[in-house]
C-alpha cells in the first residue's frame, strides 16, 4: 500500500469536511478551522500509515480543531449575535447548545444532521462502529433535549 | 423526539453552503508559504496541448502530455518524491514562461533547474546525451546509445527516451531513426513533428543524415 497524493484527499473530502466544520463551529469560524485542519493534516501526512482510514483521520483532526476553537472562545454557548428574527434566534440557541456537547456527540450530531449521513457513514468518519455512532447521536440528542427544554 | 431531529435538519438547511473552492485555493497558498508543498503540480497550456507539470524544491521534476498521464503522474510523484502533492499552478510560472518562449521560437535553450529524481539508471546517461543535441538538429537512437556509452543498446535507449520524465525540456523529440523514420514519441508522433517544426526541422522531414545540422542553427 502506498500513500495517495495529498491532492486526492483534498479532492475527495474538501467539500464535505467544510460542511462538517460549518456545523461544528458555524459560518464565521469554519474557514479558519478548515485551513488549520488541512495544514495539520498535510504536516503529518507523510508519517501516516498507508492503510489507515484516511477519512477518520481527517475528521479526527477537524474535530480537534473545532474543539480548540471552542476552547479558545472559552464558552461556545456565548450569547449569539443579535438575530434578525425569531427563526435565526432559535437557530442560534440550537447551535449554541449543539456546540456545547461533548466532542464525539457534537461530531456525531453534525455528521448525522448537517451532512445528512446514515449511521454507517457516520461511523466510518468517526472511526467507530455503526452502533457506536448511533449511540453518540442518541446521547447527544438526549442531552440537547435536556438543555433546550425550559 | 422527532421534533428535535426535524429542528436540527431544518436548521442545518438554513446554514450557508459556500463553495469551498476559494478556501481550497487559500489553503494551497498557505501550505506553500509554510513549506509544506513538496510537489506542486499544474497544467501548462502549449501549442501541443495541455502539459501537466510538477516542480519540487529542487526544480522541475516532470512534464507529461494530456492523455499520457497513465499511470497517474500524481500517484507516481507521491510514491517516488513525496506524498505531499498539491495543485499549485502558481509554482509553475517560470516553467510556463520558458515553454512559451520555446514555442514562440524565441528560446533555444532552457535555463530551468531540473530535479532528476524520476530518472533512473541507464536513462540518466541517455538523457544526458540527448540534452547535448543542439537545437534544430536530430540524432539517431544508435548515436544517442553510443554517446550514452552503450553503442549496441539503441532499443534500450529508445525505451529510456520513451520514459523521459521531462519531455520538451530534455529534447527526446530530437532523436529519430537511422534511415529517416521519425521513430516513436511518448506524446505521439504528431507532437514530435510539431516540436521539430518549432525548431525549424519540419520542412526537412524525413530527416537527412543526422550529422548535418539545418542551416538555421
Amino acid at each position: 500500500m502506498r500513500l495517495p497524493p495529498f491532492q486526492e484527499l483534498l479532492d475527495a473530502h474538501a467539500r464535505e469536511l467544510h460542511r462538517f466544520l460549518l456545523g461544528m463551529v458555524g459560518p464565521e469560524a469554519a474557514d479558519d478551522c478548515f485551513q488549520e485542519t488541512w495544514l495539520a493534516a498535510l504536516r503529518a501526512y507523510p508519517r501516516l500509515a498507508p492503510g489507515a482510514n484516511h477519512r477518520a483521520w481527517l475528521y479526527t483532526i477537524a474535530r480537534r480543531k473545532a474543539i480548540d476553537h471552542h476552547r479558545a472562545r472559552r464558552s461556545p454557548a456565548l450569547p449569539p449575535p443579535p438575530a434578525r428574527d425569531e427563526l435565526a434566534l432559535g437557530d442560534a440557541r440550537l447551535w449554541g447548545a449543539v456546540r456545547a456537547l461533548p466532542s464525539r456527540q457534537l461530531a456525531a450530531i453534525v455528521h448525522r444532521f448537517v451532512s445528512d449521513l446514515p449511521y454507517r457513514e457516520v461511523g466510518l468518519r468517526m472511526g467507530c462502529s455503526e452502533a457506536a455512532a448511533r449511540q453518540s447521536v442518541h446521547l447527544g440528542l438526549r442531552r440537547l433535549r435536556r438543555e433546550l427544554t425550559p | 423526539m422527532n421534533d428535535l431531529r426535524q429542528q436540527l435538519h431544518a436548521a442545518a438547511r438554513r446554514l450557508p453552503s459556500p463553495d469551498p473552492a476559494a478556501a481550497v485555493e487559500r489553503l494551497a497558498a498557505a501550505a506553500a508559504a509554510a513549506g509544506l508543498v513538496d510537489v506542486a503540480v499544474g497544467w501548462l497550456q502549449t501549442p501541443v496541448g495541455p502539459v501537466l507539470g510538477a516542480v519540487t524544491g529542487r526544480g522541475l521534476v516532470a512534464l507529461r502530455y494530456l492523455g499520457t498521464a497513465e499511470p497517474s503522474l500524481l500517484a507516481e510523484l507521491a510514491h517516488r518524491v513525496s506524498p505531499r502533492v498539491l495543485w499549485r499552478p502558481q509554482a509553475l510560472a517560470e516553467v510556463a514562461g520558458e515553454l512559451e518562449g520555446y514555442f514562440d521560437g524565441r528560446r533555444r535553450a532552457f535555463t530551468l533547474t531540473l530535479d532528476r529524481r524520476l530518472v533512473r539508471g541507464f536513462q540518466a546517461a541517455v538523457l544526458a546525451a540527448t540534452e547535448a543535441i543542439p537545437y534544430g538538429t536530430v540524432r539517431t537512437y544508435q548515436e544517442v546509445a553510443a554517446a550514452a556509452g552503450r553503442p549496441r543498446a539503441s532499443r534500450a535507449a529508445g525505451n529510456a527516451l520513451g520514459a523521459n520524465p521531462l519531455p520538451i525540456v530534455i529534447p527526446c523529440h530530437r532523436v529519430v531513426r537511422t534511415g529517416g523514420g521519425l521513430g516513436g514519441y511518448a506524446g505521439g508522433l504528431e507532437r514530435k513533428t510539431r516540436l521539430l517544426a518549432v525548431e525549424g526541422w519540419g520542412p526537412r522531414w524525413p530527416a537527412p543524415a543526422p550529422a548535418q545540422a539545418p542551416a538555421s542553427t
